[in-house]
């Protein structure tokens, strides 16, 4: 009896493996490798990136390249936000056969596997990680976004100018490589003098005592660039504990967590981002039919279709790939990796193309506003550096 | 400003921080006062709590969510005990052990599986969220509820293990295992009941800590869980005043040294930061390490009255 039934278990795992070649069978198929956390501090942020990739794949599921036409297929590796899982995910997506790779949100992450795809000779292209060492030490790595020095004058020039901000509290996480290099971007335009930095360990949940701290310094504004999940319990205390200064992060809290965290409360919050939703109202409509008809997209958004700048910068990622693809002529990495640095593609955050180290050349920036009451963001302006 | 001032709102939230691990620490001190097994599972007992809030209380309200999330809880702690402990009763406590390991860690994927790994708001319980005022500082209500509450019901659970025929039973069991099962008492019994009261506190714990932090994700109940574990060590595991007090320590401590930076520049003390607030959980530790070097039963340990 058993025999049989282990037996018609089998035979029916092998029909399913059939029928899953079956369907695949008429276009050949090029894998773009997907490393994003899905899980962990930055999950949230990391589903919203593969959102855009998705959505780009849902509108160009194919490429031409060398005159065939291949189906894409995106293969997803979580590195769980975590460092040390970071380079196993990388070598699952090797593994499977990826002819370059995109992400990930997290700029910690992107660093602890820089080396395994730099070893396999696989290129990544970084969608939103603005840490400098992403690429700076790693030849296969590019990015399509700005980088934290630059995201951190900005900021501090926001502070100074804008809020008229003297003395600054900043707070990261330790052991964070986007947080802990932000803040120091940051101290370092806006004078270390004027700013105190200091550092949460993981895992904490009694964020009310950091609050304090910049309440009883006499700091006019609050810097934490931080996880949107640590972000949320900031933004609760902030509002219980009347912090009495604007709060002020970069691109990661560009995400609805914030705008739902924040609605209702008395907090004034301000990031700079890559996107404003409404730069192009096409676009946004198209994303957000999409967002609304898949139940499971729904849900990795947040439960609305409020836009967030990491999904329009995975779309544009995509495309960038493809380009990539295109240009190589051939799903070879090591061809894909020759061609990479004169790719060029304007998407609908903009023109890209890279430089010398593989970064993108970016000169501006989003600054957006919470508004507490209705719970979306205001534009703000458009900031350069220069 | 003067020292009160910058120093009472980091004593506050010690406090209540305190109170926090302390109701949860008795869930690892009974467990352990009886079986001598340290429960590995009961922090992550306490993140489904708050799971099953975030999801209960979106569709039904507050009055019937809140009883029926502690319902569970203890259903949860009594399914637990029955389906991975009892059944090695007999075996070496090492495999008990290992089991709550496993327990763990199955409710962390568990968690995992079902949010998607994504933060979970907790949803505001209205009064004791609300914001107040206390001696010219702002903070939440459940703040300054949380120690009350917890004297309250450790009060509550003293007179349960004095003055009731189970808490007699309690105290026989933790003193001789075998024994008190020769003279008819229903060790499984005893046992069920202890889970039961461990997790309602936890439960209960579980409200006050996410109102006040109001982010639920699976590995939520891994720190404070910890925290509680080495508090319940502190005070000589076993003991559920020990427990207590050594939560309160552990609690106030951790908070002033978050602050104690602030603390020391605003009092002139020193000029430049010197990065204490990074310390906070390795004091924890630190202490831990300390206390079963030097007094390996803790505060309060092997004090055979106390014991449940």
């Amino acid at each position: 009896m058993k025999k049989v039934l282990s037996l018609t278990l089998a035979l029916i795992m092998i029909f399913a493996l059939c029928s899953i070649g079956v369907a695949h069978a008429d276009n050949p198929v090029v894998k773009i490798g997907v490393f994003e956390p899905q899980s962990g501090d930055n999950g949230a942020g990391g589903k919203q990136e593969v959102l855009g990739m998705q959505y780009a794949n849902h509108l160009t599921p194919t490429v031409d390249i060398g005159g065939t036409t291949y189906d894409v297929e995106l293969i997803y590796a979580d590195n769980a936000s975590s460092n040390d899982k970071a380079p196993t995910a990388a070598q699952t997506l090797i593994s499977s056969g990826v002819s370059l790779v995109l992400g990930s949100y997290g700029s910690g992450v992107s660093i602890a596997a820089s080396d395994t795809f730099d070893a396999a000779g696989v290129p990544a292209i970084g969608v939103t990680c603005t840490n400098p060492q992403v690429t700076a030490g790693c030849d296969v790595y590019f990015r399509i976004c700005f980088l934290d020095p630059f995201q951190g004058t900005v900021l501090a020039n926001f502070a100074k100018s804008e809020l008229g901000a003297t003395k600054a509290y900043c707070l990261a996480k330790q052991g964070d490589d986007y947080s802990g290099g932000l803040c120091n971007y940051f101290i370092e335009a806006f004078g270390k003098d004027n700013c105190v930095y200091e550092q949460f360990p993981e895992g904490t949940s009694d964020y009310s005592t950091y609050i304090t701290n910049a309440q009883n310094q006499g700091c006019d504004v609050f810097f934490s660039p931080v996880s949107t999940e640590a972000a949320a319990q900031i933004i609760a205390k902030a509002d219980t504990q009347a912090l009495g200064m604007p709060i002020l992060a970069g691109d990661t809290w560009d995400s609805n967590v914030i705008l739902q965290a924040a609605k209702g409360t008395n907090v004034k919050i301000c990031v700079t981002t890559f996107y404003q939703e409404g730069a192009d109202a096409e676009f946004d409509a198209g994303i957000k039919s999409w967002i609304n008809s898949d139940a499971t997209a729904l849900a990795n958004n947040g439960g609305n279709d409020e836009l967030a700048a990491v999904t329009v910068m995975g779309f544009d990622a995509y495309y960038v790939a493809l380009e990539a693809l295109k240009a190589a002529g051939s799903t070879d990495p090591a061809d894909v990796l020759e061609v990479l640095p004169s790719v060029t593609y304007t998407g609908v955050t903009g023109a890209i193309a890279f430089d010398d180290i593989g970064d993108a050349k970016r000169d501006s920036a989003f600054v957006k506003q919470c508004n507490t009451e209705t719970g979306v963001w205001d534009f703000v302006s458009v900031a350069t550096v220069g | 400003m003067d020292v009160l001032k910058t120093t009472l709102p980091y004593i506050i939230s010690g406090i209540s921080v305190g109170g926090q691990y302390a109701l949860i620490a008795i869930g690892y001190t009974m467990v352990y006062g009886i079986l001598r097994l340290i429960n590995f599972a009961h922090g992550d007992v306490f993140m489904v709590a708050g799971l099953m809030m975030v999801y209960l209380s979106a569709s039904l309200p507050l009055y019937l969510s809140i009883p029926l999330m502690i319902l569970l809880t203890v259903l949860l702690g009594f399914t637990i005990e029955r389906v991975a402990y009892k059944p090695l009763r007999s075996a070496p406590r090492m495999s008990v052990m290992i089991s709550a390991i496993g327990v763990s860690y199955l409710l962390q994927n568990l968690a995992l599986y079902i949010t998607g790994g994504l933060n979970k708001n907790y949803p505001q319980i209205p009064w004791i969220s609300d914001r107040i005022s206390l001696f010219g500082m702002e903070t939440s209500r459940v703040t300054v509820i949380t120690p009350f509450l917890t004297i309250v019901l450790v009060f509550a659970l003293v007179m349960l293990i004095n003055h009731t025929k189970i808490g007699m039973a309690m105290r026989a069991v933790s003193r001789d295992f075998e024994t008190s099962q020769l003279m008819g008492i229903q060790i499984n019994r005893v046992i069920s009941a202890t889970f039961i009261i461990g997790t309602f506190l936890a439960a209960v714990g579980s409200i006050l800590f996410f109102t006040n932090y109001p982010g639920v994700v699976p590995t939520s109940g891994a720190m404070p869980g910890l925290k509680a574990f080495v508090a319940a060590v502190f005070g000589g595991i076993g003991s559920i005043p020990g427990a207590v007090i050594g939560a309160f320590i552990i609690g106030i401590a951790e908070s002033v040294i978050k602050g104690l930076d602030t603390i020391l520049i605003v009092n002139g003390v020193i000029s430049e930061q010197i990065g204490l607030a990074t310390f906070s959980d390795a004091f924890t530790f630190v202490l831990l390490i300390i206390i079963l070097v030097f007094k390996p039963t803790g505060l309060f340990g092997e004090k055979s009255t106390d014991k449940v």
